[in-house]
């Protein structure tokens, strides 16, 4: 007896939702961040309107002054759907565990100097609550924005801020050796001390800034933009040698964080900019007034945290700011 | 330049459709064709998969050593570096 194999090409008669191949122009294969994100915004038939909002639909594009001809125009470069994001940081949160387990099991933290530790408590740790607020911010910015493409990332931003503030516990309770006294502490800290209150007070402002692209821009791309690369890099390198490089291995997820998210904010707000030159402009506006503040706000927290250093070292990041809001598409 | 033609060809899924659409459009000259599970693409002469152009589609990293993850063959000399892959013919290696 004789076998024949035999290959059979068995076609697809579509390669993807036809609600995708419209918007992809044709129907080809769509990714699984494509098919998970597009045209997944609730649109029609809110039948109610909000009793606390009556001008406005349940969700409403005119929540922002910023206007979309396409709200799927926004791409998340990480291309991060729930099953991308979910294994991404569950692989970088075992890295980080691992190296906060270092620094814990020797006590490298604990055995500080007095000076460095009393920074890192006053000047470090109080940011989980800066964190929070990060947290918050984009929860508002998930409720009331529109668009999966542009919700979506925020939502798993608001968690990542979450993890974000973990961290920084963690590094408080391997300062304190577990007892959890430096977190009461870094609470009074952001309450009262004044180098937190200019921080403190934009996060505050930010928590009832209606517009949420407006929201947006002050928490992800000014404030985070300023205050992360000051902490994290500038502050961070100033105490690490005297923390026995464990201050370093502490935040190392945070540093690399730092470059994933911007790449997000990025083309977020690039691609906002791109839009129309009336966006552009508001999108400057906000820029512009948020920075301002910020500039303000860092500048007793640096001079706190780097003493004679301090000016120079903000200059250097607000210049990078700036030539970051250029590539933007932002001007001032 | 030589003109005799050399080959890729790669299982057809999730993660190598960022790398043949990168590999098409880097490579004009280069003929994409669709098989049961495996496309292949021939090109006269050389063909290049760039490191920057797949990171490009797919948002994140890439290492041009997890294109052997979903290889099943190719023809052509080989030149690899942490950039790009490159087939070409002979000594034909610009």
């Amino acid at each position: 007896m004789q076998v024949d194999i035999q290959t059979n090409g068995i076609r697809p008669i579509r390669q993807t939702f036809s609600f995708i191949a419209r918007r992809l122009g044709a129907d080809k294969p769509a990714s699984r961040y494509q098919e998970a994100t597009i045209d997944m915004q609730p649109e029609a038939n809110f039948h109610y309107r909000p009793l606390w909002q009556p001008e406005y639909a349940l969700y409403d594009q005119r929540r922002t002054a910023i206007r979309m001809t396409d709200w799927y125009a926004f791409k998340d470069p990480r291309q991060y759907y729930y099953g991308t994001y979910t294994m991404a940081r569950a692989r970088q949160q075992e890295a980080a565990e691992k190296q906060l387990e270092f620094v814990e099991k020797r006590g490298l933290l604990a055995a500080v100097d007095e000076g460095t530790r009393a920074l890192l408590l006053e000047a470090v740790v109080p940011l989980r609550h800066y964190e929070w607020g990060a947290n918050m911010n984009n929860c508002y910015i998930t409720g009331y924005g529109w668009g999966a493409a542009v919700t979506q990332a925020t939502m798993f931003a608001t968690m990542d801020r979450l993890g974000l503030a973990q961290i920084i516990s963690r590094i408080g309770l391997a300062i304190d050796g577990g007892d959890g006294s430096s977190l009461a502490h870094a609470k009074q800290q952001w309450l009262q001390a004044q180098h937190w209150q200019g921080v403190r007070r934009l996060i505050e402002n930010l928590f009832v800034t209606k517009d949420w692209f407006e929201v947006f821009i002050g928490q992800n791309l000014v404030l985070d933009g300023l205050l992360q690369p000051l902490m994290f890099r500038r502050i961070e390198a100033a105490l690490n040698p005297h923390t026995g490089n464990a201050l370093s291995l502490a935040t190392s997820f945070i540093n690399e964080w730092i470059d994933d998210t911007s790449r997000w904010v990025d083309a977020t707000v690039k691609t906002a900019a791109d839009e129309s030159p009336d966006n552009a402009r508001q999108l400057s506006q906000w820029r512009q007034l948020w920075r301002d503040e910020t500039m303000l706000a860092l500048e007793p927290l640096a001079r706190h945290a780097l003493g004679a250093a301090a000016e120079e070292t903000l200059a250097a990041v607000v210049r990078d700011f700036d030539a970051r809001s250029v590539r933007l598409g932002l001007s001032f | 330049m030589s003109q005799i033609p050399v080959f890729i060809a790669l299982q057809s899924n999730d993660d190598t459709r960022p790398i043949i659409d990168a590999i098409g459009s880097d490579n004009p000259q280069a003929r994409v064709s669709d098989y049961p599970a495996m496309v292949k693409i021939d090109a006269p002469g050389r063909l290049v998969i760039r490191r920057s152009s797949v990171e490009e589609r797919l948002g994140r990293a890439w290492d041009v050593q997890e294109l052997h993850l979903n290889l099943i063959s190719l023809s052509g000399n080989i030149d690899e570096t942490d950039e790009e892959f490159r087939l070409y013919r002979g000594d034909d290696n610009r």
